[in-house]
C-alpha cells in the first residue's frame, strides 16, 4: 500500500506506471489472469494478439454497455429518418403524387430502415472506441520493447501502480510466480 | 495452379470429408508468429513483385480511360452513350447493378458467416470486404454520371437546394441512394474496425519511421488489451447483426427500381430474393477470381487453403441453383399469370433479338456451375478460376437481359427498338474494371489482406488449455455465453 504513489523521490527510482509480464501460451495466461483477479486487483489488464473469449471470465470483465448505446443510436436513426421524410414531403413542401396520402408509413420504411442501420452502425464503432479510450496514440506500455509482440504472438498481463493493492515487492512476487519470467517495470510517460 | 487437385496427398489439401477429423483452417507448420510474418511480410516488402507492377500499370491505365470517358460524357452529354428511347437505361444501370451485386460477398462473409459461426471466413473476410468496398465505389459512379447534369447530382440528397424542393422519399430510386450510401458507409466502418488490430501488428513491426507513424495513426493506439477486445468483439457482433439485414436490403432495394415499375419482365414480386441470390453468387465469383491469383503470387496458400476455395465453390453452386430456379419461376409466372405482355416478354428474351445474351446468361450462370457437383472438378483451382470468370460474365449479362430486353420491346410494337452500346459505353465499363483493380492492388500492397487476429483465434494453438479439443474451437463469436469459471 505504501508504495502506490509512483514517484517515491529516490534518485534511481523511476516514475512507475506499472509492471508487465509475458506469457507464451494461452493456458498460462488464463491461469495467471484468474490468480490476479482473485488477488483483488482492479487496475490491471491482459493483452493478447487475438480475442480470447475465456479471458473475459478469467479476468472478471464486466459486460459492456455498448449494446444499449447501439440500441439508442438505432432508435435515433429511426426517428430521424421518419421525421425527415414526413417533414420534407408532407409539411415543408407537400408532394401530392397520384392522389396518394402525403405521408404513409409503408412507402417510407426503406429509407427509415437504412438510416436506422447507419446510425446504429456508427454508434457501434464510435461507442466502442470511446468506451475503450481510443484513439490514444501514446501509452506507457508502448515504450516497452517486448510489448511489441503483443500484436504478434505473445500474451501479457500488466498491473498498474495506481491500483490500490499495488505494492512494489508483493505485486512483483505475484507476477513472477504466475509467469516464471522476469517482471518488467513500465515507466510513466514524461 | 492445379497441383492441389492433381496431388491429393499434398499437405495443402485439406478438402477431405472425414467426419472424425476436423479440417484445419490453416495448414502447414504455422504458429501465430508465422501468420504475422506471412501477412505483414507482404506489406513490408521493400518493393512489390514484378507482376504487381505489370498489373498496376495496366489497371491504372484503364482507370485513366474511365476518367477520360467520364470527362467526355460530362462535357458533351449522355448522347455519347447508346441510350435511345425506348432503352433509356443502358450500360450505366447494367454496370451499376453488376457492381453492387459483386459488392455483396464481402458483407455476407464478414457478417452472415460470422453469425453462423463459419470460422473459415476468417482467412478471406478482409479480402472480400475490401473487394466489396471497391465494387461499391465502381457502382456508385454509374448512377452518378447517368443523371445527365452531373453538377446537380446533389439533388439526390436531402440538402436544401435552389428549387426549395426535397427529394421524393417514396421513389425507389431515392431508396437506392440511401441503401447504397448506407451500405458503403457500414462496409467501410466494418472493414476498418476489423483491421485495427492488424494495423497495430504492422505498426509494432515497423522498421521505418514513416511506416511506424502511418500505421500508428491508423491503428488508433490499439494495445491488444483484453478490456478493449471485449468491447471490440461486442461491436463486431453488433455490426454483423446490423449488416446482415442491411446486405439483404440493399439488393432488394436495387430490385425495387425495377419491380415497382409496370414494365413487363420487371413487375414481379420475386425480384428481391432473386436479386439477392444473384448478388451473392456474383460476389463470390469475383472473390474467387481475385483470390486464386493473389494467394498464389503472395504465397498465402497455407492460410487461404484449398478448403476455402472449395467452400466458396459450394456457395456458388447453391446460389447458382437459386438463380436458375428464379429464372424458371419467372417463366412459370409469365405463363400462369395469363398476362400476354408478360408472356411475350419472356418468349422474346429467349428467342427474340437478344436471345444471344439470354443464352449466354443461362450457360454461364446455370450450366457452368454444375461442374461444382464433382469434387475433383471444384477442387481443381484452374477449373474453379475459369468458372468464376464465366459466372462474372453471366451475371453481367443477367442484368443486361433484364434491363435491355424488357425496355426494348414493351407494350407498343410501334415504339420497339434495338439497343446498341457505343464505344464510349464499352470503354467506360472496361475503365470501371481498371478502377476496381487499381484500388484492389493498392489494398494488397499496403494493407493486411488477411485478418491475422481472427485467423490466430481459430488456430489450434489458441485453444491449448482444452486438452480434449480437436483443432479449432467453438469460441469465436461466442461472447454472449459467459463461461463458468473454475
Amino acid at each position: 500500500m505504501s508504495d502506490r504513489t509512483p514517484n517515491t523521490g529516490g534518485g534511481e527510482s523511476i516514475r512507475l506506471h506499472g509492471y508487465l509480464v509475458a506469457f507464451d501460451k494461452v493456458d498460462e495466461l488464463l491461469r495467471g489472469a484468474r490468480i490476479v483477479r482473485d488477488a483483488g486487483y482492479t487496475r490491471w489488464d491482459a493483452h493478447s494478439p487475438f480475442v480470447l473469449h475465456r479471458l473475459d471470465a478469467a479476468m472478471g470483465v464486466k459486460k459492456t454497455i455498448l449494446p444499449y448505446i447501439v440500441f439508442l443510436g438505432g432508435l435515433t436513426g429511426a426517428a430521424a429518418g421518419i421525421l425527415l421524410e414526413w417533414w420534407t414531403n408532407a409539411v415543408n413542401y407537400p408532394f401530392l403524387i397520384s392522389g396518394k396520402p402525403l405521408f404513409s408509413l409503408p412507402a417510407n420504411i426503406p429509407i427509415a430502415f437504412e438510416i436506422t442501420i447507419l446510425f446504429a452502425a456508427v454508434s457501434a464503432l464510435v461507442g466502442m472506441l470511446a468506451l475503450n479510450g481510443l484513439p490514444r496514440l501514446s501509452h506507457p506500455l508502448f515504450a516497452n520493447r517486448s510489448f511489441k509482440r503483443a500484436t504478434d504472438d505473445t500474451f501479457f498481463i500488466s498491473i498498474e501502480a495506481a491500483d490500490p493493492l499495488f505494492d512494489r515487492i508483493e505485486t512483483r512476487r505475484l507476477l513472477e510466480e504466475i509467469s516464471g519470467r522476469a517482471v518488467e517495470e513500465i515507466e510513466e510517460l514524461p | 495452379m492445379s497441383t492441389i487437385a492433381l496431388n491429393p496427398v499434398s499437405y495443402l489439401d485439406n478438402t477431405g470429408n472425414d467426419p472424425t477429423v476436423r479440417a484445419r483452417l490453416v495448414v502447414g507448420d504455422n504458429d501465430f508468429h508465422s501468420v504475422t510474418e506471412k501477412v505483414c511480410g507482404i506489406v513490408e516488402q521493400p518493393r512489390p513483385p514484378k507482376i504487381w507492377w505489370a498489373a498496376f500499370a495496366a489497371s491504372s491505365s484503364l482507370t485513366l480511360v474511365l476518367f477520360a470517358c467520364i470527362g467526355y460524357l460530362v462535357t458533351t452529354g449522355v448522347g455519347v452513350w447508346g441510350l435511345q428511347i425506348p432503352v433509356g437505361w443502358g450500360y450505366a444501370i447494367v454496370n451499376f447493378v453488376f457492381w453492387v451485386g459483386i459488392g455483396h460477398a464481402g458483407t455476407l462473409i464478414s457478417s452472415i458467416l460470422f453469425l453462423l459461426r463459419q470460422q473459415w471466413r476468417t482467412s478471406i473476410n478482409r479480402f472480400a470486404e475490401a473487394m466489396t468496398i471497391f465494387a461499391v465505389v465502381c457502382a456508385g459512379i454509374f448512377p452518378g454520371i447517368h443523371v445527365g447534369r452531373v453538377w446537380v447530382a446533389y439533388w439526390l440528397f436531402p440538402i436544401p437546394n435552389q428549387m426549395s424542393m426535397w427529394p421524393n422519399f417514396r421513389s425507389p430510386l431515392l431508396w437506392d441512394v440511401f441503401a447504397v450510401g448506407t451500405y458503403a458507409t457500414v462496409s467501410l466502418l466494418f472493414w476498418y474496425m476489423g483491421m485495427i488490430p492488424d494495423l497495430a501488428s504492422i505498426r509494432d513491426r515497423a522498421t521505418t519511421k514513416l511506416r511506424f507513424y502511418i500505421y500508428g495513426v491508423l491503428s488508433l493506439g490499439w494495445r491488444s488489451s483484453n478490456r478493449h477486445w471485449h468491447r471490440f468483439e461486442f461491436a463486431y457482433l453488433l455490426l454483423a447483426s446490423l449488416a446482415t439485414p442491411l446486405v439483404l436490403s440493399v439488393h432488394s432495394v436495387v430490385s425495387f427500381d425495377f419491380a415497382v415499375s409496370i414494365m413487363p419482365g420487371w413487375h414481379t414480386t420475386i425480384f428481391p430474393p432473386y436479386f439477392v441470390a444473384g448478388a451473392i453468387f456474383s460476389g463470390f465469383a469475383m472473390v474467387v477470381t481475385l483470390i486464386i491469383p493473389t494467394r498464389k503470387f503472395f504465397g498465402l496458400e497455407e492460410i487461404i487453403t484449398a478448403r476455402h476455395l472449395e467452400n466458396m465453390a459450394k456457395i456458388m453452386l447453391a446460389t447458382s441453383m437459386m438463380v436458375g430456379f428464379s429464372y424458371s419461376t419467372e417463366y412459370f409466372m409469365a405463363w400462369y399469370s395469363g398476362n400476354v405482355y408478360e408472356a411475350f416478354t419472356f418468349l422474346n428474351r429467349a428467342f427474340g433479338p437478344y436471345a444471344w445474351a439470354y443464352w449466354t446468361m443461362v450457360t454461364c450462370n446455370v450450366l457452368v456451375p454444375q461442374v461444382f457437383w464433382v469434387r475433383r472438378l471444384r477442387n481443381n483451382t484452374l477449373m474453379l478460376w475459369v468458372a468464376s470468370i464465366l459466372i462474372n460474365v453471366g451475371m453481367w449479362f443477367e442484368r443486361f437481359v433484364i434491363i435491355v430486353s424488357s425496355l426494348s420491346r414493351d407494350y407498343l410494337p410501334t415504339s420497339w427498338g434495338y439497343y446498341r452500346p457505343t464505344a464510349i459505353d464499352v470503354l467506360t465499363f472496361a475503365g470501371s474494371f481498371g478502377l476496381f483493380l487499381t484500388l484492389f492492388l493498392l489494398f494488397v500492397r499496403f494493407l493486411p489482406m488477411v485478418g491475422m487476429a481472427e485467423v490466430k483465434g481459430v488456430m489450434p494453438q489458441a485453444h491449448l488449455d482444452h486438452p480434449g479439443h480437436r483443432g479449432h474451437g467453438d469460441y469465436h463469436g461466442d461472447i454472449a455465453v459467459r463461461e463458468v469459471d473454475v
